[in-house]
This record gives structure tokens, sequence and C-alpha cells, in this order.
């Protein structure tokens, strides 16, 4: 039989077909006299054969009968062979068929070959597909390689470990000793590697991070691996434009991001590298940009002192500057990252780019800015400023749904309506061109005309305006040009309003009405004509029917509301609001929900999830208050029911509505020893099957408080955990009170509940701590 | 990330490295959608794009499109580094580096990036060290294919 030809000349050959018919017909052709090629058992040609297979493989033809080519090709002695073969084995092969596992023994041998390409070969094989029989198989081997002073093999083995321990989670334990000398290494991939390894650890297991951070002082390590790279003289073999090794510096910062969450100490010890880096780092190219991006994510996710965190903000501000097409992702990461400490800072720099962004933007950047305001407005005048801003700036771009939404908004600040209908009207008197910014304007002043003439308000110097020239403005806007159908509409219906608020004009607004009855605009017409009818024949329903708007039930923007987690700055914030914390009962203005949260104090801080229990007595969310730890008074009672907007808590803006109400899932007592009672309660998501939040409340009935109060929480791997802030650190004696905490868990694959709980505290003058297995989950919180 | 993909204009198909064990049928649907969403993208836009729950970073160059699907914690711009580091590799390794060369010598394409990345994590940050492994493993390949004959092996021929 004539050799099979080379792998060259069959992809010169495929690559002249006309037709996908033709190159069909080469293609089995030649499909057929490898397997007869196969069928022969030769050695001489399996590689070149196999490699043809791979060639059509990729085309996208079936390659199955050469699997076990591949295996044979494996175990063969020549290095190329086994090249291919491992590739082969890569891109034909996988776990889902037993196979797979005939290769096991193979790279057990590779592993121990005496050439370290060989070895590198099985590693990156059993790196890149093993399955999770294979890795336990192999685990030993590979851990044994992780120790070798050979830093070609090391490096390798590292990744190995990190693919090992992603499909076998129980074996991390045994690289933990192997891991005592990584960041030793000179060798950049091995460091490299090794991060990436302790990252892996650290973010699997809560145990292996305290670890990390106390005993083998990982943190300090890192910021002198760091700093060398920062300060260290050009370096050819890892310089890119300028900068030493982004690839090591990114990584070590995300490591660095996790150590530093939640824990003072190591934030403090990295606090001096992460100025360093956020001020030397050029930003001219997209290298520095990527190692920026990440140090931002990291100064604020650690606990940060304020000053880092403003360069930080600062850094986001020069991003949007920036005239990349990628500043998408700037702008995106700085909403994602605005929360109610930083919300001020970072809106000055948002409005900014607002302001000067290419259009393109500017819908998203509005949309992104009332999101945000919204969520964390540090008080109700600051909130309505930023809308203001944001509609006189970027009033033609923001979206139709917005207008509705800041009409709702406008609605329920109910103390700020002089002021906004005010802002409002001095800000279309020069120009009513922007859409949006009209449509809000007309609504609010048909809606408090009264208020605005009245010539009093108390946030600002209070304008002298007639109703005449409120008048004169309204009908300007339904007469040009400019104005949409839509704003036409919304004026007159304004003008309808205004003829209940004015006093001396009802006749003019009869007038403007009867006019555009006959409106070629049907929607004017209709309106103009039902406005008339309003006068001529039910003039007695007039006032009735165009009496002032209750507050509305609030739905927000994308449907779901946070509540403000807030300490220091927005402390400062309640002092603005119009009615102050009268010491005991902030509680009267129960409206202003945002207020009410500049006004407690609640540690620790995850700077992401803010505060939010779902009530599991099903009473109004108010009842939330009672479980805050207010500085001013705690409040055990349900709080006066004043005409709430019902909206509902949520710490994820994806997250559905969850059903208030316990729906009968029976709760557990989670862990009780030593005076501290934990009990968990249960709900289910009745739009997400897979979600189960649990909200824990821990009780202390010793003669003590229980103060610096962590849970802490880990699950098996096919779930997701979010734990979002506690109410508050302490647990005060004698069952006086009680913290509680949410816990999130994403369940997809509806399996057992089990979890592990990590308690620490200080309790009469020592730290305790902890740890605890909750195994007694009831089915239906789970199931 | 998750996984790698480099193909053409016309949707051609260079090279696919998956570091998730995924069903075959399952890789099929995801690389035409995938190659689909991408193609469509017109020069100006941003290089990252959402697709399902993951994040896409890709670059262009010249006929040949670089694709990276990586996770939500993954950092999109070092990934663009990433993905230029193996352009680098490439054209050194052939010396001004061209579709065709992928095409034909495409083995030689995943040796390069399996000794560049593992896993989905890079293995060695330095070009100089992956290119020097790739090269040593070349010898050791042209070793076998001409094997010195004993006499050769002594030195005495």
């Amino acid at each position: 039989m004539p050799a099979p030809i080379r792998l060259r000349e069959l992809i010169r050959t495929i690559r002249t077909a006309r037709t996908q018919a033709e190159e069909r017909e080469m293609i089995q052709k030649e499909c057929a006299a490898i397997r007869s090629s196969f069928r022969e058992e030769d050695n001489t040609y399996r590689c070149r054969n196999v490699a043809k297979l791979l060639y059509m493989h990729m085309l996208g033809y079936p390659a199955h009968f050469g699997q076990l080519e591949c295996l044979k090709l494996i175990a063969s002695q020549k290095f190329t062979d086994k090249r291919i073969g491992y590739l082969g084995a890569m891109l034909l092969l996988d776990e889902r068929q037993d196979v797979h596992l005939l290769m096991t023994n193979c790279i057990k041998n590779d592993l121990n070959h005496s050439t370290q390409y060989v070895q590198g070969l099985a590693l990156c094989t059993l790196g890149c597909m093993g399955s999770s029989e294979m890795c336990r198989d192999l685990a030993g081997e590979v851990e044994k390689l992780l120790k070798t002073s050979n830093s070609y093999l090391r490096k390798k083995a590292a990744l190995c470990a990190v693919h090992v321990i992603r499909k076998v989670p129980e074996l991390m334990e045994m690289f933990l000793p192997a891991t005592k000398n990584l960041l030793n290494e000179k060798n950049h991939g091995v460091l490299h590697t090794s991060v990436v390894l302790l990252t892996e650890m650290c973010e699997r297991s809560p145990d292996m991070l305290a670890h990390f951070r106390k005993n083998e002082k990982l943190v300090p390590q890192l910021v002198r691996i760091l700093k060398n790279l920062i300060m260290s003289g050009y370096s050819p073999e890892h310089d890119v434009s300028g900068i030493s090794d982004p690839f090591l510096q990114v990584r070590i910062l995300r490591l660095l991001r996790i150590l530093g969450r939640n824990d003072d100490d190591s934030s403090e010890a990295m606090n001096d590298i992460l100025a360093q880096v956020a001020t030397n780092t050029e930003t001219s190219k997209n290298v520095g940009n990527a190692i920026l991006y990440e140090t931002v994510l990291t100064i604020m996710d650690i606990k940060s002192e304020s000053g880092l965190r403003v360069l930080a903000i600062n850094i986001l501000g020069r991003f949007l500057l920036n005239n990349d097409k990628n500043i998408r992702r700037a702008m995106e990461l700085s909403f994602a990252l605005v929360n109610g400490n930083n919300v001020r800072g970072m809106m000055k720099e948002l409005l900014y780019f607002l302001d000067s962004c290419e259009p393109e933007f500017k819908a998203d950047c509005a949309s992104g800015i009332f999101l945000a305001s919204e969520k964390y407005a540090p008080s109700k005048r600051w909130h309505i400023d930023t809308i203001m801003r944001v509609l006189t700036m970027a009033g033609s771009y923001v979206r139709d749904d917005a207008v509705p939404s800041l009409i709702q908004l406008i609605t329920n600040s109910v103390e700020m309506h002089t002021y906004t209908v005010q802002r409002l009207y001095k800000a279309i008197l020069g120009d009513y061109s922007q859409q949006p910014l009209v449509q809000v304007a007309s609504w609010c002043i048909g809606e408090y005309g009264d208020l605005l003439v009245s010539g009093q308000c108390e946030e600002e110097p209070p304008i002298q305006v007639t109703e005449d020239e409120v008048l004169d403005i309204l009908e300007s806007i339904l007469i040009s040009n400019m104005s949409a159908s839509v704003t036409r509409g919304y004026t007159l219906t304004a003008i309808m309003k205004l003829s209940t608020r004015f006093t001396c004009n009802v006749n003019r607004v009869r007038k403007i009405v009867s006019v555009y009855s006959s409106s070629i605009d049907v929607e004017l017409q209709q309106r103009a004509v039902e406005y008339n009818t309003l006068f001529k024949k039910y003039d007695h329903m007039r006032p009735a029917l165009l009496e002032r708007m209750p507050v509305m039930e609030k739905v927000t923007i994308n449907g779901l509301t946070e509540i403000v987690q807030s300490n220091g700055e927005t402390e400062s914030a309640v002092l603005e609001t119009k009615s102050p914390p009268s010491g005991l009962q902030p509680l009267s203005q129960a409206n202003d929900l945002l207020d009410l949260l500049g006004g407690t104090d609640i540690t620790p801080v995850i700077p992401t999830a803010p505060t939010s229990k779902p009530d599991s007595t099903g009473g109004e969310l108010l009842d939330l208050l009672g479980d805050l730890n207010l500085t001013c008074s705690p409040v055990s009672a349900p709080v006066p029911q004043i005409a709430q907007p019902p909206f509902l808590l949520d710490g994820l803006p994806s997250q559905p509505l969850f059903s208030d109400i316990a729906a009968g899932i029976p709760s557990i007592t989670a862990y009780n020893k030593n005076g501290l009672k934990i009990d968990f309660t249960f709900e289910r998501s009745n739009t997400n099957p897979s979600v189960t939040v649990i909200t824990i409340q821990a009780s202390n009935s010793t003669e003590l408080d229980m103060t610096d109060f962590v849970f802490q929480a880990a699950v098996p791997k096919t779930f997701q955990l979010q734990l979002l802030s506690p109410s508050s650190g302490v647990i005060p004696a004698f069952n006086s009170g009680t913290i509680t905490q949410v816990i999130k868990v994403l369940n997809p694959q509806k399996q057992q509940l089990r979890m592990r709980i990590k308690l620490t505290y200080n309790h009469k003058g020592s730290a305790i701590q902890d740890l605890a297995e909750v195994s007694n989950f009831p089915p239906q919180s789970w199931q | 990330m998750r996984f790698m993909l480099l193909f053409s204009r016309q949707g051609k198909l260079r090279l696919q490295k998956w570091f998730l064990a995924t069903a075959d049928r399952d890789k099929k649907k995801l690389v035409r959608e995938l190659m689909q969403v991408v193609l469509a993208r017109k020069p100006k836009m941003c290089s990252f794009l959402e697709w399902r729950d993951l994040k896409v970073v890709y670059k262009r160059y010249a006929s040949l499109y670089f694709c990276c699907a990586i996770e939500g914690q993954d950092n999109e711009l070092i990934t663009l580094e990433l993905i230029h580091r193996y352009v680098e590799l490439l054209d050194k390794y052939f010396g001004s580096v061209c579709e065709l060369d992928i095409i034909f010598n495409f083995e030689k394409a995943y040796f390069i990036l399996d000794e560049f990345v593992m896993g989905g994590e890079i293995q060695d940050t330095s070009k100089k060290s992956v290119l020097k492994a790739i090269e040593q493993a070349d010898l050791l390949q042209e070793e076998d294919e001409s094997p010195r004959s004993v006499l050769e092996e002594m030195g005495l021929a």
C-alpha cells in the first residue's frame, strides 16, 4: 500500500475544492484510506494519519474512529508520536467517554519520564482535560512535581494542580504543603502559576484564606514581589510597553483583593503598594489600563483608606475621559462600583463624563446615573439635583421610559415638590427643546403649579412667577415645532390641571383647550375635546378629577430597589434632610427610607451588598428597620404604617422578587453553643426555584455582649453563595437583641443543602472562634 | 478562560481550544453562534462584549479573529494582552505569521498555545522562555525523524 499522503499535501488538496460537495468527497476518500491504514496497525504512519484526522475534525467532520489511535500514539516512545497523540486526545477525547480513562496510565508514566518535554505534555493534557477520576488517580504525581526544583515543570504542575482542585475540590488540602516556598522562586512562570494556584485555594476555602493570611504571611510576600516588579528597571524578557510583567501584576492584584477583603490588617499592609501602582502606572496603552482596572477593583473591594478610594475614583474618571472605544467598560465598571460611600464623588465624575462623552454613550450613561442615584442618593435634594443635571445636560438622550420613573420619584418626594417644580420651570424657561426634560417639567408644573406661583420655597430662594407667565411658557411649548406629540400631550394635560390649581386664569385655560379640540393631532384633539366637555358638562367634577396625585406605588427603574448601605459620608447627609432625626424616632418621615438609613450605623461593610431582609412575618418591609441597629433607638415594635410605597428589598439587581411570606418552610436552629444561638429561616423565590434566601438570627443568652461578631459560610462546589451585610457586629446579652444577616444560596442542581459555618467574636475579653457543619436543612429549603 | 477560537472573516475555524469539558454538539453550536456575533461587529466597536453568561474578548489581526471567552471575574483588558502575546509568539515562530501559516501548521499553533496557556491560565509570562521550550521540543521531534545510527551516536561517523 502506498504511503499515506502527508498532512500539508492533504491540506493543500482540500483547499482546492470548489464546492462543499467536492470537499466532502475528498474527505471521505481520505478517511477511508486512513481507516485501512489504522487497521494495518502501521506504526510509522499513525502519527501522520492522526494529524490529518485532526485537520478534518477542525473542518467539522467526524473523527471518532481516531480516538484509540491517539492513545496508541501517546503510548509510543517517539516524542513526535506523543506530541500528536496528546494533541489528538485533547481534541477528540472527552471525559464523558470511558475510553479517556485509558490515558491515565500513560500519563502517569509520562509524568515520570526522563525528558521534561514529555512530562510537560502529560501535565498539559491532564491540566486541560483531566476528568475527576484521572485527577484523583494522578494528583499524587502532580503534587510531587509541584515540589521539584525544575521551574519548567513546577509552573506546569501548579496549573495542573489548579485543574485538579477545580475538578476534585476535596483534594485541595494535599497541595498545601507544596505551596510553602512557591513564592520564593525567581522564575516568573512559576510565580504567575503559583499566584493562580493560591488564588484558587483562597477563593474556594475560607480556611485556606485564613491560613494564608495569618500563617503564611502571604500579603507581605506578594507586596514584595509586586514592588520589585514596579521598581525594577527594564527587563526585556518580561516587558510589555514599558511595564514589567503585567500579567503577573494583574494576578497579584487579584489575589491581594481576596486577601484584603474584610480584613483590616491585610488591607493596611497592601495600602502603600496599591497607591504606588495606582500612581505610577502609565495609562497610555491598554496594558497599563489593564493593571489600573484590576487595581481599582482591588482598592474598592478591600478595607482601604479613604485617600486610596479617592485615588481609585480619580483613575476611573481618567478612564472615562480616555477616547478609547473600550471606555464602555470603564463606564460600566464605574456604575458597578458606586455605593453609598462614594456616590457623591463618583457622580461628579460620571456627570462630567456625561457632559463630554460621545453621543453614543449618553443614553446609557444617563440611565446608569438615574439607577445609581436612586439606589444611593444621600438625600432627596441631592437626588433631585442630580436628575435635574442629567435632564439639562443630556435631556434629549434620556430614554423615554425614564420619564415616568422620574415623575414617580418626584411625586414621592413630597417635601421637595416646590423646589423641584421651581428648578424645572427655570430649566425650561431658556430652552424647551429637550423633550424628556420638557415632559417632566410640564407634568410637574401641571401638578404643582400652585406651589410654583406661591412664592415660597424652603430649599432655595423662591422665584416670583405669575400664573400668566406659567401659562405663557406652556402655551409656547404647545405651539413650538420642536415639541413632540407626546410632549404636547403632557403639556395640554398640565394646562388643564392648572385650571384647578390657579385662581385667576380659568378662562384662559378654557380657551386654550377649546382651540386644540380641532387640532390635527388626533391625540391632542381627543384630549382637548374631553377637557372641553369637562368644562361644559361636568364642571362640578373638575376639581375632583384634577386633584393632586397621591404618592405612587414604587416600581423602580429596573424593577428593584436596594437600601443604602451607609456609614460615614451619608451620616452627614441626614442633617441635610428636612426632618432631622429627633433623636428617638427618625421614622416619622417614613416616606423617605433613604434618609432613614442615613442615620443608621451598620458595620461591618461588605461594599456591594446592602442590608436587606425579606420580612419573614410577611408584613411591610419597614419591619426591617426594627432589625437594623439604629443608633437612635432599638425599635423593636413595628413602625407606624404611614402610606408606604411597599417596595421590596433585594441585594442584586438581577434577583427576582421574593414572596414575602415564609411559605411554611420550617426554621432550624443551626448552631447553639456557649450561649450563642443561630437560627435560620428560609424563603424561596417564586420566580427562580434555584434560589433560597436564608435569614440568620444570632442571639446571645449570656450575661455579656458578644462583639465583633463575624459570620462566614461555605457551601459545596455546586452551590453559589452570597452573604449580605449583617445588621450589626454586636449581639447584646440576655437575648435582648439579635444580629440578622441574609444569605442567598443558588442551587441550580437542586442538591442537598449543606453548609459549613465559621463564627468569630469577642466575648468576656477573649477571641472566640468556632466551626460547625449545618446539615439539618429542611427539604423544602432546597428541593 | 473558558475557550479560545481563531477564525477567518469567512467564518472558517482555524483553531479551537476548550478549557472546560463540553460536548461536541454543544461546541459546534457555541462556535457557530459566537462566530456570527463577532463577525457582525463593526470595526469601531468595543473589543469586549457580553455573550450568554460570559465575557468575550476579541481582536482582529489581518484576516484572523482571535476570540477568548472569559468568566465574570476575569480581567478583559489583560486578556487582550494575552491575545496579543500569543500573536507575538506565533509571529516570532513563523516569522511574520499570516493566516496560511496557521492553516498549514495548525498543530504547531496548538503546540505553541499549549506551551503558553494551560487550563485557561498563562503558564509563562516570558516570551523567550515559551519560544525556547517550543524550539527544544521541535529539536526532539527532529531527532525522532532522523535517528542517528549507532556509529553516529558513538561519534564515529
